[in-house]
């Protein structure tokens, strides 16, 4: 009997060493990617295609390519609600997950991204607010580890008033007119006032900013207000459902569609096709195109939603705004890891680790022909000074059915954004206590 | 002056969407005593019903019996579920039911009807009209006739009809009514039905306006200062407290907001209902309880 129970209790043993084994041996070829989505709530539209693209293109690379380098991209949602205290409760939860911790977070919220820069900093993970957050995070010498990487807030800015001053016959003839600034009752709404105060000294146009309370379901008074105005160009910095409102309200007010100029996160589907024919003429900035004619993308729908694997049950959805926005959100992530594997070799890293490739990170005109997304995204090159790495933007215009790329990249002016950047970051330094990191300005 | 108009008139109009979701929370709070948090998700269901069976290609106006029928149900399942239990509970214990009903509700209708932002034609024009300078909203008086026509109805059916009445009475005291041989239960479903059409109404009016999207629950923060400002069981005060707050909000947005930085719209209505309620505690219009203590 005793035998017996000798090696009943040696076979659990080795099958509990052999299972410990087999995890930490299974564990060493993972990296993990916590994803805060928001799948419900007033922002889930948005939510579900982006985070929806980000799986899918995660999910292709480990079918199609086995990894990273033979390592299995995992990752586990925690839905936010688009709320940041929610937010900053699945960064707790979502950090220490996996063999080595969180590789990279992205929140795809402003309020979000400002929430949890001082836990991620002295937790050594990397924040990306790609298209969003903190624009003097571009600064990587006082932000280490936040990367508003592709386009900032006062980038895109510069780029759009560049556009206007395209549309009305050169930048000189800027002078004298009238832009509106209707921008949504939050942090992320007020982000680019100093910027367009700063460009109407310099060219000088007048600047009306007009807040819409969130959620900007109701704008009357702020259309009344712009009828009466009368200005040249409404800038148009919505966000969920204040977006079709405010396109309904110009409608109403008999202001043109083609005179208002939306950020990224007026310029989706979901924000267009609700308002009707009164969106027909709106123009948006980007930094990607719709569409599912790019290589990587048509690797997707092979791979995983030929198998039946797809995040979205609805397949029209593919090659919208938010799905591809989703998919170039999963390219810097999966490339930042790749980088970082370089150095650190082919296993599970860590997120200080992430953060080196990330700030190493050079997707040049040949490496995105290589990835499958040439014309989709523009090429990033980030350093330690520069954690933003592009700076470009092109305009759309919605036809009615469909968004039409009508600009080629559009260049930000770096000459106005730069200091801005290098001055707010200086005093957030001095706030703070940070000795900014000794990078070669490049 | 003509500015100032058109800021009070658009203002007016705009109060009367207000009214229409705040209507959906008198009935009940009427008929139970309970305020009910899940109205401004019961008119996003609503909406997003309908829409979801226009766009499968059917009928407008078979769509729109589909969607009573699916609120009829939701009140006989919500009586069933979370009411009956609770019956003689605190007020707070069903207010805080009504929560828990409110998210369920959102998360039901994304796994039902998904996520995605729809589009919502009611065939209304929303071309302005000008009378004079002055610029006004076809579909902001199109929802002013559909309110007024809502509120007469019901404010004939609560004071003339004995079924109204028997409402008030179950609002009054569960217990009592219940001595007195009124059906609780089927008050409740009556009431709750009643509550779910106001609902649709509420939902395709708004989703017609802003898109049939999850950001419809939200038109419920617009309701609650309307209602503590008309007392929570009147429904003429409903309407006229829909008119104070959406001309005050208008009018103090594009008069007061610039000195303030702007954006007070969201919360100055509160601070005027919180101004009345030192004047009134029960609103405008509300009833005044006096209890033995």
């Amino acid at each position: 009997m005793l035998g017996l129970k000798k090696w009943f209790l040696i076979g659990i043993s080795a099958s509990l060493v052999g299972g410990a084994t087999m995890i930490s041996s299974a564990a060493a070829d993972e990296q993990f990617v916590p994803l805060p989505s928001y799948r419900v709530g007033p922002y889930a539209a948005g939510g579900t295609g982006l985070y929806g693209g980000f799986i899918d293109y995660m999910n292709m690379i480990n079918i199609r390519d086995g990894g990273i380098n033979g390592v299995k991209l995992t990752w586990e949602e925690c839905e936010t609600e688009y709320s940041t205290p929610r937010g900053v409760e699945c960064y707790e939860r979502l950090k220490n997950k996996g063999p080595t911790g969180a590789s990279v977070f992205n929140f795809v919220s402003t309020g979000m991204t400002y929430a949890v820069i001082e836990r991620a900093t002295n937790d050594k993970i990397p924040i990306m607010s790609m298209g969003y957050g903190r624009t003097d995070a571009s600064d990587g010498r006082v932000f280490p580890y936040i990367f508003p990487i592709i386009t900032n807030y006062w980038s895109q800015n510069t780029a759009k008033i560049k556009f206007i001053g395209m549309k009305e016959g050169g930048m000189d003839k800027l002078k004298g007119k009238h832009i509106v600034n209707l921008h949504h009752g939050s942090g992320y709404g007020r982000e680019t006032i100093p910027v367009l105060n700063k460009q109407a000294e310099i060219y000088g146009f007048k600047v009306s900013h007009l807040e819409v309370p969130h959620p900007g379901a109701d704008q009357k008074s702020q259309w009344l207000q712009i009828r009466r105005m009368k200005p040249d160009w409404v800038i148009l910095r919505g966000w969920g459902v204040m977006n079709p409102t405010a396109l309904k309200e110009a409608a109403r007010m008999r202001f043109p569609a083609d005179k208002i100029v939306g950020v990224w996160w007026s310029g989706a589907e979901e924000d267009v096709i609700p308002a009707g024919k009164a969106a027909k003429g709106f123009i948006a900035a980007g930094f990607h195109p719709a569409g599912t004619d790019f290589p990587a993308i048509q690797d997707i729908i092979k791979h995983v939603y030929d198998d039946g694997k797809g995040n979205l049950s609805d397949k029209k959805r593919l090659g919208t705004i938010y799905w591809n926005r989703g998919i170039i959100h999963g390219v810097v992530t999966v490339e930042a890891i790749r980088t970082a594997q370089e150095k650190f070799g082919k296993k599970s890293l860590t997120g200080e680790q992430v953060r080196w490739g990330l700030e190493n990170i050079n997707i040049d005109e040949g490496r995105l022909n290589e990835l499958g997304v040439a014309g989709l995204m523009m090429p990033i090159k980030l350093s330690c000074y520069d954690h933003e790495g592009g700076g470009s933007v092109k305009f759309q215009q919605w036809d009615g059915s469909k968004w039409n790329v009508i600009t080629d990249w559009i260049k930000s002016d770096q000459s106005i954004v730069r200091p801005m950047i290098e001055e707010s970051a200086a005093k957030y330094a001095k706030e703070k206590g940070i000795t900014p990191r000794d990078c070669p300005k490049t | 002056m003509s500015f100032f108009m058109e800021v009070l008139i658009a203002g007016l109009l705009a109060g009367v969407m207000y009214s229409l979701v705040a209507l959906g929370f008198v009935l009940i709070f009427k008929a139970s005593g309970v305020l009910n948090y899940a109205q401004g998700t019961m008119a996003l269901f609503a909406a997003l019903s309908f829409v979801s069976f226009v766009e499968m290609g059917i009928n407008f106006w078979v769509a729109l019996l589909l969607t009573a029928i699916i609120m009829v149900i939701l009140a006989f399942v919500v009586e069933r579920v979370v009411l009956r239990p609770l019956v003689n509970q605190p007020l707070i214990t069903l207010f805080m039911a009504t929560i828990g009903l409110s998210f369920f509700l959102e998360g039901f209708a994304q796994a039902l009807w998904g996520s995605q932002v729809h589009r919502l034609e009611l065939g209304i024009s929303d071309d302005p009209i000008f009378i004079g300078d002055i610029m006004v909203s076809q579909f902001d008086i199109f929802a002013g006739v559909t309110a007024a026509a809502m509120v007469a109805g019901l404010a004939f059916f609560f004071s003339k009809t004995k079924m109204g009445r028997a409402l008030r009475a179950v609002a009054d005291d569960h217990q009592a009514a219940l001595s007195i041989g009124i059906p609780l239960r089927h008050i409740w479903v009556l009431v709750w039905v009643v509550a779910g059409f106001v609902a649709i109404v509420a939902g395709l009016l708004w989703g017609s306006r802003l898109g049939v999207q999850f950001a419809l629950s939200l038109i419920i923060l617009k309701a609650f200062p309307v209602l503590i400002l008309g007392g929570f069981e009147s429904i003429p005060g409903a309407i006229v407290g829909g008119l104070i707050i959406g001309s005050s909000e208008k009018l103090a947005e594009v008069y007061l907001g610039p000195y303030v930085g702007g954006g007070i719209e969201n919360f100055f209505p509160y601070m005027l209902a919180l101004a009345f309620l030192l004047i009134r505690p029960y609103g405008l219009f509300g009833e005044v309880h006096i209890e033995r203590v």
